[in-house]
Protein backbone atom coordinates (compact mmCIF):
# COMPACT_ATOMS: atom_id res chain seq x y z
CA UNK A 1 0.00 0.00 0.00
CA UNK A 2 1.07 3.67 -0.59
CA UNK A 3 2.91 5.21 1.98
CA UNK A 4 1.49 7.96 3.97
CA UNK A 5 2.01 10.39 6.54
CA UNK A 6 -1.29 9.87 9.68
CA UNK A 7 -2.58 12.70 11.24
CA UNK A 8 -5.02 13.12 14.14
CA UNK A 9 -6.45 15.98 14.79
CA UNK A 10 -8.75 16.50 17.91
CA UNK A 11 -11.27 18.99 16.65
CA UNK A 12 -13.23 19.63 13.27
CA UNK A 13 -11.16 23.06 12.99
CA UNK A 14 -8.12 21.30 13.24
CA UNK A 15 -8.83 18.81 10.77
CA UNK A 16 -10.14 21.38 8.42
CA UNK A 17 -6.87 23.38 8.91
CA UNK A 18 -4.35 20.04 8.40
CA UNK A 19 -7.22 19.77 4.79
CA UNK A 20 -6.41 22.77 3.96
CA UNK A 21 -3.29 23.65 3.98
CA UNK A 22 -1.87 19.93 2.28
CA UNK A 23 -3.81 21.51 -0.99
CA UNK A 24 -5.69 18.58 -1.82
CA UNK A 25 -2.63 15.86 -1.40
CA UNK A 26 -4.80 14.66 2.22
CA UNK A 27 -7.81 12.60 2.29
CA UNK A 28 -9.97 12.38 5.76
CA UNK A 29 -10.63 8.52 6.93
CA UNK A 30 -13.02 7.64 9.63
CA UNK A 31 -13.48 3.61 10.04
CA UNK A 32 -11.15 3.38 7.08
CA UNK A 33 -13.10 0.45 5.26
CA UNK A 34 -13.74 2.51 1.95
CA UNK A 35 -10.76 4.48 2.40
CA UNK A 36 -8.30 1.94 2.59
CA UNK A 37 -9.67 -0.62 0.36
CA UNK A 38 -9.62 2.00 -2.27
CA UNK A 39 -5.33 2.63 -1.20
CA UNK A 40 -4.84 -0.57 -1.82
CA UNK A 41 -6.44 -0.99 -5.15
CA UNK A 42 -4.44 2.05 -6.04
CA UNK A 43 -7.44 4.62 -6.81
CA UNK A 44 -6.65 6.67 -4.29
CA UNK A 45 -3.17 7.94 -3.47
CA UNK A 46 -3.04 10.58 -0.58
CA UNK A 47 0.20 11.59 0.91
CA UNK A 48 -1.64 11.95 4.40
CA UNK A 49 -4.68 10.45 5.80
CA UNK A 50 -6.43 12.68 8.33
CA UNK A 51 -8.08 10.53 10.81
CA UNK A 52 -11.38 11.37 12.19
CA UNK A 53 -11.83 8.99 14.47
CA UNK A 54 -10.37 11.50 17.64
CA UNK A 55 -12.43 14.12 16.97
CA UNK A 56 -14.67 14.29 20.49
CA UNK A 57 -18.17 13.59 18.82
CA UNK A 58 -20.91 11.96 20.07
CA UNK A 59 -21.10 8.25 19.88
CA UNK A 60 -24.43 7.01 20.78
CA UNK A 61 -28.06 8.94 18.73
CA UNK A 62 -29.29 11.50 20.43
CA UNK A 63 -32.93 12.21 20.71
CA UNK A 64 -34.10 15.68 21.90
CA UNK A 65 -37.00 15.00 23.88
CA UNK A 66 -38.07 18.23 23.31
CA UNK A 67 -38.26 18.90 19.57
CA UNK A 68 -38.36 15.09 19.08
CA UNK A 69 -35.43 15.65 16.75
CA UNK A 70 -32.75 12.89 16.48
CA UNK A 71 -29.11 13.27 16.33
CA UNK A 72 -26.53 10.69 14.77
CA UNK A 73 -23.03 11.34 14.72
CA UNK A 74 -21.25 10.82 11.21
CA UNK A 75 -18.36 9.47 12.97
CA UNK A 76 -20.40 6.73 14.92
CA UNK A 77 -20.18 3.20 13.57
CA UNK A 78 -22.67 0.75 11.81
CA UNK A 79 -22.73 -1.48 15.03
CA UNK A 80 -23.17 1.56 17.70
CA UNK A 81 -26.30 2.04 15.80
CA UNK A 82 -26.94 -1.49 15.08
CA UNK A 83 -26.96 -2.07 18.97
CA UNK A 84 -28.73 1.31 20.16
CA UNK A 85 -32.72 0.65 21.55
CA UNK A 86 -33.53 3.60 20.89
CA UNK A 87 -32.68 3.25 16.91
CA UNK A 88 -34.44 -0.71 16.90
CA UNK A 89 -37.58 0.76 18.83
CA UNK A 90 -37.86 4.06 17.69
CA UNK A 91 -36.94 4.01 13.80
CA UNK A 92 -36.45 0.50 13.31
CA UNK A 93 -36.28 1.28 9.76
CA UNK A 94 -32.84 2.30 10.01
CA UNK A 95 -32.16 -0.39 12.24
CA UNK A 96 -32.95 -2.82 9.66
CA UNK A 97 -30.41 -0.95 7.12
CA UNK A 98 -27.60 -0.97 9.32
CA UNK A 99 -27.71 -4.40 10.62
CA UNK A 100 -27.40 -5.83 7.56
CA UNK A 101 -23.93 -3.67 6.12
CA UNK A 102 -20.92 -5.99 5.48
CA UNK A 103 -20.70 -8.00 8.51
CA UNK A 104 -19.70 -7.51 12.22
CA UNK A 105 -15.99 -6.95 11.58
CA UNK A 106 -17.00 -3.95 9.20
CA UNK A 107 -19.91 -2.88 11.01
CA UNK A 108 -17.66 -2.30 13.86
CA UNK A 109 -15.00 0.17 12.63
CA UNK A 110 -17.39 1.66 9.42
CA UNK A 111 -19.10 4.89 10.26
CA UNK A 112 -22.25 6.09 8.68
CA UNK A 113 -20.95 9.20 7.52
CA UNK A 114 -18.20 7.50 5.63
CA UNK A 115 -20.84 4.83 3.85
CA UNK A 116 -22.84 8.46 3.05
CA UNK A 117 -19.94 10.08 1.61
CA UNK A 118 -19.03 7.19 -0.27
CA UNK A 119 -21.86 7.80 -2.23
CA UNK A 120 -22.22 4.40 -3.60
CA UNK A 121 -25.49 4.20 -5.33
CA UNK A 122 -26.55 0.96 -2.84
CA UNK A 123 -25.84 2.55 0.32
CA UNK A 124 -28.25 0.95 2.75
CA UNK A 125 -27.75 3.81 5.68
CA UNK A 126 -28.89 6.49 3.23
CA UNK A 127 -32.40 5.07 2.42
CA UNK A 128 -34.25 5.10 5.94
CA UNK A 129 -31.86 8.52 6.17
CA UNK A 130 -33.65 10.18 3.10
CA UNK A 131 -37.27 8.47 4.09
CA UNK A 132 -36.58 9.92 7.77
CA UNK A 133 -36.42 13.27 6.00
CA UNK A 134 -32.86 13.07 7.35
CA UNK A 135 -30.55 16.39 6.94
CA UNK A 136 -26.42 16.20 6.25
CA UNK A 137 -24.87 18.56 9.38
CA UNK A 138 -21.59 19.56 7.14
CA UNK A 139 -19.11 21.85 8.55
CA UNK A 140 -16.42 23.15 6.54
CA UNK A 141 -13.99 26.73 6.24
CA UNK A 142 -16.94 28.70 6.13
CA UNK A 143 -19.07 27.39 8.86
CA UNK A 144 -21.70 24.95 9.43
CA UNK A 145 -24.66 23.99 6.37
CA UNK A 146 -27.55 21.75 6.60
CA UNK A 147 -28.59 19.73 3.36
CA UNK A 148 -31.54 17.45 2.88
CA UNK A 149 -30.06 13.72 2.08
CA UNK A 150 -32.77 13.44 -0.43
CA UNK A 151 -30.18 16.05 -2.54
CA UNK A 152 -26.94 15.32 -1.17
CA UNK A 153 -26.08 12.74 -3.40
CA UNK A 154 -25.41 13.91 -6.84
CA UNK A 155 -24.16 10.97 -8.72
CA UNK A 156 -22.47 7.41 -8.42
CA UNK A 157 -19.69 8.27 -6.07
CA UNK A 158 -20.42 12.16 -5.78
CA UNK A 159 -21.98 14.01 -2.68
CA UNK A 160 -22.87 17.45 -1.76
CA UNK A 161 -18.94 17.51 0.33
CA UNK A 162 -16.60 20.12 -0.97
CA UNK A 163 -13.09 20.37 -0.35
CA UNK A 164 -12.34 20.29 3.28
CA UNK A 165 -15.48 19.83 4.24
CA UNK A 166 -16.55 17.13 7.04
CA UNK A 167 -20.13 15.60 7.30
CA UNK A 168 -20.73 15.65 11.24
CA UNK A 169 -24.40 14.32 11.89
CA UNK A 170 -27.39 13.67 10.61
CA UNK A 171 -30.48 14.99 12.23
CA UNK A 172 -34.03 13.46 11.82
CA UNK A 173 -37.13 15.63 12.42
CA UNK A 174 -39.64 14.54 14.86
CA UNK A 175 -41.68 11.55 13.77
CA UNK A 176 -45.15 12.25 13.30
CA UNK A 177 -48.02 10.27 15.85
CA UNK A 178 -48.49 6.45 14.10
CA UNK A 179 -45.77 6.53 11.72
CA UNK A 180 -44.08 3.30 10.82
CA UNK A 181 -40.86 2.20 8.50
CA UNK A 182 -39.12 -1.05 7.11
CA UNK A 183 -36.22 -1.50 4.70
CA UNK A 184 -35.55 -4.37 2.63
CA UNK A 185 -31.88 -5.18 1.05
CA UNK A 186 -32.56 -7.30 -1.68
CA UNK A 187 -29.73 -9.81 -3.16
CA UNK A 188 -28.48 -13.22 -3.38
CA UNK A 189 -27.04 -13.76 -0.24
CA UNK A 190 -27.78 -13.10 3.23
CA UNK A 191 -24.51 -11.26 3.95
CA UNK A 192 -21.23 -9.51 2.75
CA UNK A 193 -22.58 -8.06 -0.01
CA UNK A 194 -23.56 -4.79 -1.85
CA UNK A 195 -27.70 -4.95 -2.28
CA UNK A 196 -29.31 -5.78 -5.84
CA UNK A 197 -32.27 -3.51 -4.32
CA UNK A 198 -33.08 -1.56 -1.42
CA UNK A 199 -36.26 -0.47 -0.58
CA UNK A 200 -37.54 1.66 2.77
CA UNK A 201 -41.15 2.97 2.95
CA UNK A 202 -42.07 5.34 5.73
CA UNK A 203 -45.82 5.44 6.35
CA UNK A 204 -47.45 7.92 9.10
CA UNK A 205 -51.15 6.90 9.45
CA UNK A 206 -54.29 9.08 10.71
CA UNK A 207 -55.99 8.27 13.77
CA UNK A 208 -58.07 5.56 12.14
CA UNK A 209 -55.41 3.45 12.07
CA UNK A 210 -56.03 2.84 8.46
CA UNK A 211 -55.63 6.43 6.18
CA UNK A 212 -52.35 7.35 5.10
CA UNK A 213 -51.13 10.64 5.79
CA UNK A 214 -48.09 10.96 4.95
CA UNK A 215 -45.56 8.11 2.52
CA UNK A 216 -42.18 7.82 1.62
CA UNK A 217 -40.95 5.49 -0.44
CA UNK A 218 -37.15 5.83 -0.74
CA UNK A 219 -35.38 3.24 -3.61
CA UNK A 220 -31.35 2.27 -3.69
CA UNK A 221 -29.80 0.75 -6.59
CA UNK A 222 -33.10 1.97 -9.10
CA UNK A 223 -31.20 4.63 -9.99
CA UNK A 224 -27.90 6.40 -9.84
CA UNK A 225 -28.54 8.02 -6.68
CA UNK A 226 -30.88 6.60 -3.81
CA UNK A 227 -34.45 8.49 -4.51
CA UNK A 228 -37.67 9.19 -3.48
CA UNK A 229 -40.52 7.56 -5.38
CA UNK A 230 -42.75 10.73 -5.19
CA UNK A 231 -45.55 10.09 -7.46
CA UNK A 232 -46.12 6.46 -5.68
CA UNK A 233 -45.56 8.49 -2.39
CA UNK A 234 -48.43 11.13 -3.37
CA UNK A 235 -50.36 8.23 -4.79
CA UNK A 236 -50.65 6.56 -1.42
CA UNK A 237 -51.24 9.91 0.75
CA UNK A 238 -55.23 10.01 1.90
CA UNK A 239 -55.54 6.35 0.90
CA UNK A 240 -56.22 3.68 3.08
CA UNK A 241 -53.22 1.34 3.15
CA UNK A 242 -54.33 -1.83 2.04
CA UNK A 243 -52.52 -4.40 -0.30
CA UNK A 244 -54.71 -3.09 -3.17
CA UNK A 245 -52.83 0.40 -2.66
CA UNK A 246 -49.56 -0.50 -1.47
CA UNK A 247 -49.36 -2.87 -4.77
CA UNK A 248 -50.26 0.01 -7.04
CA UNK A 249 -47.91 2.53 -5.22
CA UNK A 250 -45.68 -0.56 -5.88
CA UNK A 251 -45.96 -0.53 -9.63
CA UNK A 252 -45.96 3.76 -9.82
CA UNK A 253 -42.73 2.99 -8.21
CA UNK A 254 -41.17 0.47 -10.17
CA UNK A 255 -42.04 2.99 -13.24
CA UNK A 256 -40.26 5.79 -11.10
CA UNK A 257 -37.09 3.80 -11.16
CA UNK A 258 -34.31 4.14 -13.28
CA UNK A 259 -32.75 0.17 -13.35
CA UNK A 260 -29.91 -0.93 -15.08
CA UNK A 261 -28.12 -4.40 -15.90
CA UNK A 262 -25.34 -4.82 -13.32
CA UNK A 263 -22.83 -7.47 -12.14
CA UNK A 264 -25.74 -8.03 -9.67
CA UNK A 265 -29.14 -7.98 -10.89
CA UNK A 266 -30.63 -7.26 -14.21
CA UNK A 267 -32.96 -4.63 -14.89
CA UNK A 268 -36.50 -6.13 -15.47
CA UNK A 269 -35.83 -8.03 -12.50
CA UNK A 270 -35.17 -4.74 -10.44
CA UNK A 271 -38.11 -3.37 -11.92
CA UNK A 272 -40.32 -6.20 -10.66
CA UNK A 273 -38.76 -6.44 -7.21
CA UNK A 274 -39.69 -2.51 -6.57
CA UNK A 275 -43.25 -3.62 -6.84
CA UNK A 276 -43.40 -6.37 -4.87
CA UNK A 277 -40.84 -5.05 -2.06
CA UNK A 278 -42.78 -1.51 -2.32
CA UNK A 279 -45.84 -3.59 -1.23
CA UNK A 280 -44.05 -5.82 1.22
CA UNK A 281 -42.03 -2.94 3.48
CA UNK A 282 -45.40 -0.96 3.16
CA UNK A 283 -47.28 -4.06 4.80
CA UNK A 284 -44.75 -4.27 7.66
CA UNK A 285 -44.58 -0.27 8.34
CA UNK A 286 -48.32 0.08 8.40
CA UNK A 287 -48.43 -2.66 11.39
CA UNK A 288 -45.33 -0.68 12.97
CA UNK A 289 -46.89 2.74 12.80
CA UNK A 290 -50.27 0.60 14.30
CA UNK A 291 -48.13 -0.62 17.05
CA UNK A 292 -46.18 2.52 17.58
CA UNK A 293 -47.05 3.99 20.79
CA UNK A 294 -47.57 7.73 19.76
CA UNK B 1 6.63 8.48 9.59
CA UNK B 2 6.87 6.21 12.69
CA UNK B 3 5.33 6.51 16.31
CA UNK B 4 5.23 4.99 19.49
CA UNK B 5 2.06 2.92 20.63
CA UNK B 6 1.28 1.55 23.88
CA UNK B 7 -1.69 -1.44 23.89
CA UNK B 8 -1.91 -4.46 26.13
CA UNK B 9 -1.20 -7.77 23.49
CA UNK B 10 -3.21 -11.04 24.80
CA UNK B 11 -3.18 -9.42 28.22
CA UNK B 12 0.39 -8.25 28.54
CA UNK B 13 1.10 -4.63 28.43
CA UNK B 14 3.75 -3.95 25.27
CA UNK B 15 5.17 -0.54 23.60
CA UNK B 16 6.41 -0.42 19.98
CA UNK B 17 7.08 1.84 17.37
CA UNK B 18 4.94 1.55 14.43
CA UNK B 19 4.83 2.99 10.87
CA UNK B 20 2.10 5.13 10.28
CA UNK B 21 0.94 3.02 6.90
CA UNK B 22 1.17 -0.22 8.30
CA UNK B 23 -2.16 -2.03 8.78
CA UNK B 24 -2.28 -4.18 12.08
CA UNK B 25 -2.56 -7.32 10.32
CA UNK B 26 1.25 -6.60 8.82
CA UNK B 27 1.94 -5.36 12.48
CA UNK B 28 0.90 -8.68 14.09
CA UNK B 29 2.67 -10.59 11.51
CA UNK B 30 5.54 -9.24 10.66
CA UNK B 31 6.43 -7.03 13.41
CA UNK B 32 5.68 -9.19 16.27
CA UNK B 33 5.68 -12.59 14.24
CA UNK B 34 2.30 -13.66 15.77
CA UNK B 35 1.25 -15.68 12.30
CA UNK B 36 -1.61 -17.16 13.75
CA UNK B 37 -3.99 -14.23 12.30
CA UNK B 38 -4.03 -14.82 8.18
CA UNK B 39 -4.32 -13.54 5.16
CA UNK B 40 -6.90 -13.84 3.12
CA UNK B 41 -8.40 -11.10 0.62
CA UNK B 42 -6.41 -8.15 2.03
CA UNK B 43 -10.18 -6.08 1.94
CA UNK B 44 -12.18 -7.05 4.31
CA UNK B 45 -14.27 -9.40 2.89
CA UNK B 46 -13.18 -12.93 4.15
CA UNK B 47 -12.70 -12.09 7.97
CA UNK B 48 -9.32 -14.92 7.96
CA UNK B 49 -7.26 -11.54 9.33
CA UNK B 50 -10.22 -10.99 12.65
CA UNK B 51 -8.56 -10.22 15.82
CA UNK B 52 -10.20 -8.64 18.55
CA UNK B 53 -9.46 -4.83 19.46
CA UNK B 54 -11.02 -3.31 22.84
CA UNK B 55 -13.44 -6.63 22.85
CA UNK B 56 -14.47 -5.91 19.42
CA UNK B 57 -14.10 -8.42 16.20
CA UNK B 58 -12.39 -6.45 13.38
CA UNK B 59 -10.28 -7.28 10.00
CA UNK B 60 -6.66 -6.32 10.57
CA UNK B 61 -6.21 -6.05 7.29
CA UNK B 62 -8.56 -2.93 7.53
CA UNK B 63 -7.38 -1.65 10.78
CA UNK B 64 -4.44 0.54 10.98
CA UNK B 65 -1.26 0.03 13.50
CA UNK B 66 -1.42 3.33 15.17
CA UNK B 67 -4.75 2.97 15.91
CA UNK B 68 -4.13 0.24 18.16
CA UNK B 69 -2.54 2.74 20.82
CA UNK B 70 -4.07 2.61 24.23
CA UNK B 71 -6.06 -0.13 23.37
CA UNK B 72 -6.55 -4.11 23.75
CA UNK B 73 -5.58 -6.45 21.49
CA UNK B 74 -6.50 -10.25 21.53
CA UNK B 75 -5.16 -12.78 18.72
CA UNK B 76 -5.48 -16.38 18.64
CA UNK B 77 -2.40 -16.89 20.19
CA UNK B 78 -4.15 -15.22 23.42
CA UNK B 79 -6.54 -18.14 23.86
CA UNK B 80 -5.04 -20.98 25.01
CA UNK B 81 -3.72 -20.97 28.96
CA UNK B 82 -0.41 -20.24 29.33
CA UNK B 83 0.26 -24.51 30.14
CA UNK B 84 -1.29 -25.29 26.71
CA UNK B 85 -4.59 -25.88 27.53
CA UNK B 86 -7.19 -25.27 24.58
CA UNK B 87 -9.90 -22.47 25.41
CA UNK B 88 -12.90 -23.97 25.36
CA UNK B 89 -13.80 -22.67 22.04
CA UNK B 90 -10.91 -24.07 20.23
CA UNK B 91 -11.36 -27.69 21.73
CA UNK B 92 -15.06 -27.40 20.55
CA UNK B 93 -13.97 -26.84 17.10
CA UNK B 94 -11.89 -29.66 17.71
CA UNK B 95 -13.64 -31.83 18.93
CA UNK B 96 -16.75 -31.16 16.31
CA UNK B 97 -14.87 -31.33 12.95
CA UNK B 98 -14.84 -27.09 12.64
CA UNK B 99 -11.55 -27.46 11.48
CA UNK B 100 -9.86 -28.88 8.32
CA UNK B 101 -7.41 -26.80 6.74
CA UNK B 102 -7.34 -24.25 9.42
CA UNK B 103 -6.91 -21.16 7.75
CA UNK B 104 -10.38 -19.64 8.19
CA UNK B 105 -10.24 -21.14 12.00
CA UNK B 106 -8.45 -18.09 14.02
CA UNK B 107 -10.51 -15.76 12.69
CA UNK B 108 -13.83 -17.77 13.30
CA UNK B 109 -13.03 -18.65 16.35
CA UNK B 110 -11.98 -15.05 17.54
CA UNK B 111 -15.65 -14.03 15.89
CA UNK B 112 -17.35 -16.51 17.74
CA UNK B 113 -15.37 -15.03 21.27
CA UNK B 114 -16.18 -11.61 20.31
CA UNK B 115 -19.72 -12.49 20.51
CA UNK B 116 -20.16 -15.00 23.31
CA UNK B 117 -17.90 -12.22 25.49
CA UNK B 118 -20.58 -9.94 24.91
CA UNK B 119 -23.47 -11.98 24.59
CA UNK B 120 -23.14 -15.89 26.49
CA UNK B 121 -26.79 -16.30 25.65
CA UNK B 122 -26.38 -15.75 21.64
CA UNK B 123 -28.74 -17.30 19.49
CA UNK B 124 -28.46 -19.74 16.36
CA UNK B 125 -29.49 -16.77 14.24
CA UNK B 126 -26.93 -14.20 16.34
CA UNK B 127 -23.92 -17.05 15.56
CA UNK B 128 -24.57 -17.30 12.13
CA UNK B 129 -24.58 -12.99 12.18
CA UNK B 130 -21.31 -13.45 14.07
CA UNK B 131 -19.73 -15.11 11.82
CA UNK B 132 -21.24 -13.65 8.49
CA UNK B 133 -18.02 -12.26 7.73
CA UNK B 134 -16.12 -15.23 7.86
CA UNK B 135 -15.27 -17.39 4.64
CA UNK B 136 -14.42 -21.11 5.08
CA UNK B 137 -13.52 -22.96 2.18
CA UNK B 138 -13.46 -26.30 3.61
CA UNK B 139 -16.70 -27.24 5.76
CA UNK B 140 -19.42 -25.86 4.44
CA UNK B 141 -20.07 -24.12 7.61
CA UNK B 142 -22.18 -26.48 9.66
CA UNK B 143 -19.77 -28.17 12.00
CA UNK B 144 -18.33 -24.59 12.56
CA UNK B 145 -21.76 -23.68 13.90
CA UNK B 146 -21.86 -27.04 15.72
CA UNK B 147 -18.59 -26.19 17.23
CA UNK B 148 -19.61 -22.70 18.65
CA UNK B 149 -23.15 -24.19 19.86
CA UNK B 150 -21.46 -26.55 21.93
CA UNK B 151 -19.54 -24.26 23.76
CA UNK B 152 -22.83 -21.63 24.60
CA UNK B 153 -23.48 -23.77 27.48
CA UNK B 154 -20.10 -23.59 28.81
CA UNK B 155 -19.60 -19.93 28.13
CA UNK B 156 -22.23 -19.44 30.70
CA UNK B 157 -20.14 -21.54 33.34
CA UNK B 158 -17.48 -19.34 32.90
CA UNK B 159 -14.59 -20.20 30.76
CA UNK B 160 -10.89 -20.58 31.05
CA UNK B 161 -10.21 -17.46 29.43
CA UNK B 162 -6.95 -15.20 29.30
CA UNK B 163 -7.83 -11.91 30.93
CA UNK B 164 -7.80 -9.37 28.14
CA UNK B 165 -10.47 -6.52 29.40
CA UNK B 166 -7.01 -4.55 30.40
CA UNK B 167 -8.49 -2.56 33.33
CA UNK B 168 -4.61 -1.61 33.37
CA UNK B 169 -4.56 0.19 30.26
CA UNK B 170 -4.45 3.88 30.00
CA UNK B 171 -6.36 6.15 27.53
Amino acid sequence: MHKFTYLVPRSLNEAISMHESRDGRAKYIAGGTDVLVKMKEGKLVPDCLISLKHIIAQDRPFLNTETGELFIGAFMTHRSIERSSLVQHRYPILHDAVRNIGSVQIRNVATIGGNLVNAVPSADGAIPLIALDGKAHIYGPKGYRLVDLARFFLGPGQCDIQGAEILTEIIIPRLAPRTGGAYIKHGRREAMELPMLGVGVLLSIEPDLATCAEARICLGVAAPTPFRAREAEKYLVGKPVTEDTLSEAGRIAAGESRVRDSIRGVAWYRREMVGVLVKRMGLLALERAKGSNE
Amino acid sequence: MARDITFTFNGHRMAARVEDYWTLLHFIREELGYTGTKEGCGGGECGACTVIVDGAAVNSCLYLAVELDGRSLVTIEGLAAADGTLHPLQKAFVDHGGIQCGFCSPGMILSAKALFDENPNASDEDIKAAIAGNLCRCTGYVQIIDSIKSVRREVEEGPRVVAWRGDDTER
